[in-house]
């Protein structure tokens, strides 16, 4: 059913921090390579080995420069994205089929790719660019939260978290339930001062975003590290000297 | 947005075989004898065939009975039972008409059904948020107006075709310009997309993939912007400048009419593509301004 639950028992989501990532894609990769192999169709790749390849994803790494007012230097920002798994999905609403729904129980957003005509128009209503449609089974893809790893009673504990998750060498998701106030993710939004992507679009988006962290100060340190001697003494001065006087 | 043939020629041809549909339930024009005839099976020819090339849209033609089921709450799923509505009434209607016994009140009904229709594929795309273009109650009223125009066009009745033309040309040269102004308003930048707006002037520095995706295609379509304005006239001019033209020409109506409906369909197709083609989706954001 496309109506959304009117709330949700739990709300699982990622908390990504942009302080940590260090855009090494692992975590598409490792997305790319579960999700082709179990939930749903397969995420399939049109043209891999030829000169224009491209696939379906369903989390991508984006990469921005910020440049401060004031000239200061410009700063490189890693900006992994996939679905926010919001409350008030536009996604859902728009399906004619009953194919996207979110769930009561944990509020993660799916698509029953049976019943998928592959009309696109969930992807048009994301504003995050979160659903692909895939380009061989023509039904539309999106993150599942690895909702068939964090239930799974055959894999190790460790592994009960999404594949994204689970590899990322930086630290830099974090999953859990964002309902709970206690719990250990929403607990680092309020530290941090997590963000929403877009809160003007009215999504109301579950996973977060921890903004970076201020730059260090290294004030203290630089005039010791000063790399320019402009007066020299002792040898390196006779030696500057001496071959000024060389001519 | 990307200007998809399919989507083009459904809307185009559907509002205006339901527009036609819609004036003969509301006895506009001849609506018996053969010209009746002749005009009926036009509608349901435009009608019908709109809607089959909307479905080579599809991913997944062979499931669209399913989009039947989410009336409560998509746009989509409403236009599905609105179409069959009036394509079931408008028959209905035809058939009792032709045979001599034409019920005005199952008449209006029908057109109620027709312009019901466009209205909720006019809402597909005003419900959109993410599309601050569409995103406004403008485009449902321009839909509803123009399938009224081609409507009037097709019946062959010649004042309210004029005034129409006349009305429906001026509100799209409204709406553009609203519409403009709307979108440079929009608060969504690659700032508050990304939340790193606070921080300085964001840019992309790295795309995710190398090539183009389903996303850059389908939502990042930016070809039309550079000719806006030239292709905006060429829109209007054929749309309703020119067919208003040949209605008031002397000439038998034989020639005039179809002539007339063939310059401003060209018209109409031109404004959709430009509907999608100048459409900016907030996704487009995050590969730039």
């Amino acid at each position: 059913m496309t109506a959304l639950p009117e709330r949700t028992d739990r709300k699982l989501g990622l908390v990504i921090d942009l302080d940590t990532c260090v855009g090494c894609h692992a975590c598409v990769i490792a997305c790319k390579g579960w999700n082709t192999e179990n939930y749903g169709a397969p995420l399939a790749d049109a043209d891999p080995y030829g000169a224009s390849p491209e696939g379906a994803f369903l989390n991508r790494v984006h990469s921005y420069e910020v440049r401060p007012a004031g000239g200061d230097a410009a700063q490189i920002f890693h900006f992994p994205k996939s679905c926010l798994h919001c409350e008030d999905a536009p996604c859902v609403t728009v399906c004619p089929t009953g194919a996207s729904y979110k769930r009561g129980e944990d509020g993660i957003v799916l698509v029953n790719e049976d019943a998928c005509i592959g009309c696109g128009l969930c992807a048009w209503a994301c504003p995050y660019g979160a659903r692909e449609m895939d380009p061989a089974e023509k039904v539309m893809k999106k993150c599942t939260l690895c909702v068939d790893r964090i239930y799974n009673e055959h894999l190790p504990q460790e592994d009960r978290v999404p594949a994204c998750v689970r590899t990322c060498p930086a630290g830099a998701r974090h999953f859990g339930d964002l309902g709970d106030p206690d719990s250990a993710v929403s607990r680092l939004v309020v530290e941090r001062g997590g963000i929403d992507l877009m809160p003007e679009q009215g999504t109301r988006p579950v996973n977060k975003y921890l903004p970076p962290r201020p730059r260090d100060e290294i004030d203290v340190l630089a005039p010791f590290l000063d790399p320019v001697d402009e007066a020299p003494g002792g040898f390196l001065g006779w030696l500057d000297r001496t071959l000024e006087r060389m001519g | 947005m990307h200007p998809a043939p399919s989507l083009i020629v459904f809307s185009t041809l559907s509002g205006l075989g339901f527009g036609l549909l819609a004036m003969m339930g509301l006895g506009v024009g001849d609506t018996d004898g053969w010209a009746g005839l002749l005009r009926f099976a036009l509608g349901f020819a435009l009608a019908g065939g709109g809607l089959l090339s909307s479905t080579l849209h599809l991913g997944h033609p062979e499931r669209a009975l399913l989009a039947f089921t989410q009336w409560r709450t998509s746009w989509l799923s409403r236009e599905a039972w609105a179409a069959v509505g009036a394509l079931a009434l408008s028959g209905l209607y035809a058939a009792l008409t032709l045979a001599g016994t034409r019920i005005a009140p199952l008449g209006w009904l029908a057109a109620l059904a027709c312009f019901g229709t466009v209205a909720s594929t006019a809402m597909i795309y005003a419900q959109l948020r993410t599309v601050p273009r569409w995103h406004h109650w403008s485009v449902p009223v321009l839909f509803l107006a123009y399938a009224a125009t081609g409507g009037l066009v097709l019946s062959g009745a010649w004042a309210p075709a004029l005034l129409m033309l006349g009305l429906t040309g001026l509100g799209q040269f409204a709406a553009w310009r609203g519409a403009d102004a709307r979108v440079a308003r929009d608060p969504s930048t690659v700032g508050t997309a990304t939340g790193l707006g606070g921080r300085g002037a964001v840019r992309p520095f790295e795309n995710p993939h190398t090539g183009p995706n389903y996303l850059t295609r389908e939502m990042a379509f930016r070809v039309a912007r550079r000719h806006g304005l030239r292709l905006r006239s060429l829109a209007l001019v054929f749309g309703f400048v020119a067919p208003a033209l040949l209605l008031v020409l002397p000439g038998p109506a034989v020639v005039i009419v179809p002539l007339a409906t063939l310059v401003h369909i060209g018209g109409v197709m031109l404004q959709r593509w430009l509907f999608f083609a100048e459409a900016e989706h907030v996704m487009a954001l995050y590969y730039g301004p």
